[in-house]
């Protein structure tokens, strides 16, 4: 007999028996199901955690100065010497893997006015080389310069947000506003980054050279440190040169800032890639976690289809009697109910893959989880309905097919 | 007229089989040769062996001893798998209970043994409709056997048994489930199929049925006590 005949043998069969047939899906339709949604959802979740990476720049490392440490007593974060354009100038010259470096004095709650306008921001005095650190993009305009930031220029980088807010007709680009009473020509707006992983808005910002933040808005409060920055941005320039080069900005700082061998750093270099990441391992085990239950139910659900293929066997029995007695061979009749289990277990994967694309759907409409559903799940669902089909329908199967003709016709 | 060729050969046929404690000898040495075209009545009360022995003819069981030989071929020491190939290829079988598919057409179930043959569909179905014409079911093809009456139903397993032009029919008290009328019907074809050429063995423990039969063998533990030309 040949795979056509045998298929159509097999339908016959399923469609006789509808309600039992779609009864015996239903196990197969619930495991392929949720197999989907928790893949989507762990797919989704790598997918939020490369995107936060990529905001953060590709290959960058963050600076910045850490407690104090004097007399026994330990201050808080960020009470050590603060850091300088010095120590940008320095690990820029001497770090080997370091291709950017941008030192950064932010401060909140500042207001920007156009045209009798307010919106609070923040603001944040760097060095252009931020903008290539961060990987963040200008889509209109341009970055300010070096020879602008010696020369303290007025001149301001928005985010997208305050870009809406102050201009929302647009026209921003060589037009001016005011930041503590002082003018500031707009010379660029920053591609849109959207929450930060903690939640910020990162495109409520404005950036202004280091220089014009300290003469002319005012800046940072500073203990006999010329030039200070609030903490450092560092471009590597490979992934494999992150450590190598975390020991140099390590090594170099000690020395910049006196600390002896064997005392404690009062600054910390943070790989803020690698903290995701780590993070991401936690989430993504989860996720795994949670594709193993979803795992155990498709295996449950092919239990229920062996369960019914056994019932289906004892009751075709003389069926079964009469096919071999008119010459049907022993493969034919494994054959036969083989393809009947792999046909309800994969008309079970295609049912329970649409349930589960729209089960994925429903939990990133509910807002809680990023999900992520990608073609490659199709093969998964088919896949994994087809093994299940085969792994739990062989057996009945070859049951069946091992019945003596005699013993089959004269079954009651 | 020269004597036609034989069909069947049983020699020293024996079946024993293991129950339980001891063994059951369901046949013990039977000698039996049948002519082709020859029409068979094989009687007996139940338990006297009549059924084995239509089961080794139709080579739904092996025999434990002797020398069986039907259309050339030994039926000793064969796979599972061979005796099938024999059985779609040279027997054809017409049981008590009709065994027809439920829930499917006429012409479906008399399609079957073709099926196994690996004959393409189109061709399939046209020899199942000229089966079906021939035991006057032609108007009946795509009914399901429940809409069908019992004479009819027999018809259609008739019909599905000579769908794959066998030599010998095999029927097991074809007509156990039919009344009288309905009976002489089925009788009827199967006189007409002997007459075209058909090796006719039926079982019966009907005196009516076994009339018809030009031979009546009568087996009774295990052995054949009366052979009637």
């Amino acid at each position: 007999m040949n795979f056509a005949a045998a298929v159509s043998v097999a339908l016959n069969a399923l469609r006789v028996n509808a309600l039992r047939s779609f009864l015996a899906m239903l196990g197969v339709i619930i495991g392929v199901g949720s197999v989907i949604v928790m893949i989507s959802i762990s797919q989704g979740a790598k997918a939020a955690v490369d995107a936060q990476i990529s905001a953060l720049g590709a290959n960058s490392l963050q600076l910045r100065p850490g407690s104090s440490f004097r007399g026994g007593v330990r201050g808080g974060s960020g009470s050590a010497t603060p850091l300088s354009d010095e120590d940008v100038e320095a690990l820029r010259e001497t770090v080997p893997y370091v291709i950017a470096a941008a030192g950064i004095i932010q401060q909140r709650g500042l207001t920007a006015v156009v045209d009798g306008v307010n919106w609070s921001t923040e603001v944040a005095g760097t060095h252009p080389d931020y903008f290539i650190v961060r990987d963040w993009d200008i889509v209109e305009g341009r970055a300010f310069t070096v020879p602008e930031l010696d020369g303290a220029a007025r001149v301001a980088v928005i985010g997208r947000t305050v870009a809406n807010e102050l201009f929302p007709a647009g026209g921003a680009i060589g037009a001016s506003l005011r930041i503590s009473g002082v003018p500031l020509e707009v010379a660029g707006i920053l591609a849109e980054r959207g929450q930060s992983s903690w939640g910020q808005d990162q495109d409520d910002v404005i950036f202004v050279p280091a220089t014009t933040m300290r003469n002319r808005l005012g800046g940072l409060s500073t203990a006999g440190v010329r030039n200070p920055v609030q903490s450092i941005w560092l471009g590597i320039d490979r992934a494999r040169n992150m450590e190598a080069a975390t020991e140099e900005i390590t090594d170099l700082m000690r020395v910049r800032r006196n600390i002896r061998i064997g005392g404690t750093d009062d600054f910390a270099v943070v790989n803020f890639a690698e903290f995701l990441r780590a993070r991401n391992e936690t989430e993504s085990q989860l996720g795994l976690l949670l594709a193993a239950t979803a795992v155990i139910s498709l295996v449950v659900g092919g239990i229920g289809i062996m369960n019914i293929m056994l019932v289906s066997v004892t009751e075709r029995t003389r069926e079964i009697g009469l096919r071999l007695a008119i010459g049907a061979k022993q493969a034919d009749i494994r054959n036969q109910f083989l393809i009947e289990a792999v046909v309800l277990c994969v008309a079970g994967g295609l049912v329970g893959m649409a349930c589960g694309a729209i089960g994925a759907l429903v939990v990133e409409s509910m807002g809680q989880f990023p999900v992520s559903i990608e073609p490659m799940i199709a093969f998964v669902a088919i896949g994994a309905a087809a093994g299940v089909g085969i792994l739990f329908g062989f057996y009945p199967a070859h049951r069946a097919s091992r019945l003596n003709p005699i013993d089959a016709l004269r079954y009651e | 007229m020269a004597a036609p060729a034989t069909l069947i050969r049983a020699r020293q046929l024996s079946r024993v089989y293991k129950l339980g404690g001891g063994d059951v000898h369901a046949l013990r040495g039977i000698d039996c040769d049948i002519a082709e075209g020859g029409y068979v009545a094989v009687m007996g009360a139940s338990g006297s062996g009549k059924s084995t022995f239509m089961n080794m003819l139709g080579a739904l069981d092996t025999p434990s001893g002797g020398e069986l030989t039907i259309a050339g071929q030994s039926l000793l020491n064969r796979t599972p798998d061979e005796l099938a190939a024999f059985r779609n290829q040279t027997v054809g079988f017409v049981f008590q209970q009709f065994n027809l598919l439920p829930r499917t057409p006429a012409i479906d179930n008399v399609a079957l043994p073709l099926l196994y043959r690996g004959m393409p569909a189109a061709q399939r179905r046209e020899r199942a409709a000229a089966c079906l014409e021939m035991v006057g079911l032609g108007d009946r093809m795509d009914h399901h056997p429940s809409q069908l009456s019992g004479g009819q139903q027999q018809r259609v397993a008739i019909a599905r048994a000579l769908s794959n032009e066998p030599r010998i029919l095999l029927a097991d008290e074809p007509t156990g489930a039919l009344d009288s009328r309905t009976s002489e019907d089925v009788m009827d074809i199967f006189d007409q199929l002997n007459a075209s050429g058909i090796t006719l063995i039926l079982v019966t423990h009907e005196a009516e049925v076994g009339a018809r039969a030009r031979r009546r063998i009568v087996f009774r533990d295990g052995r054949i006590v009366e052979d009637i030309q």
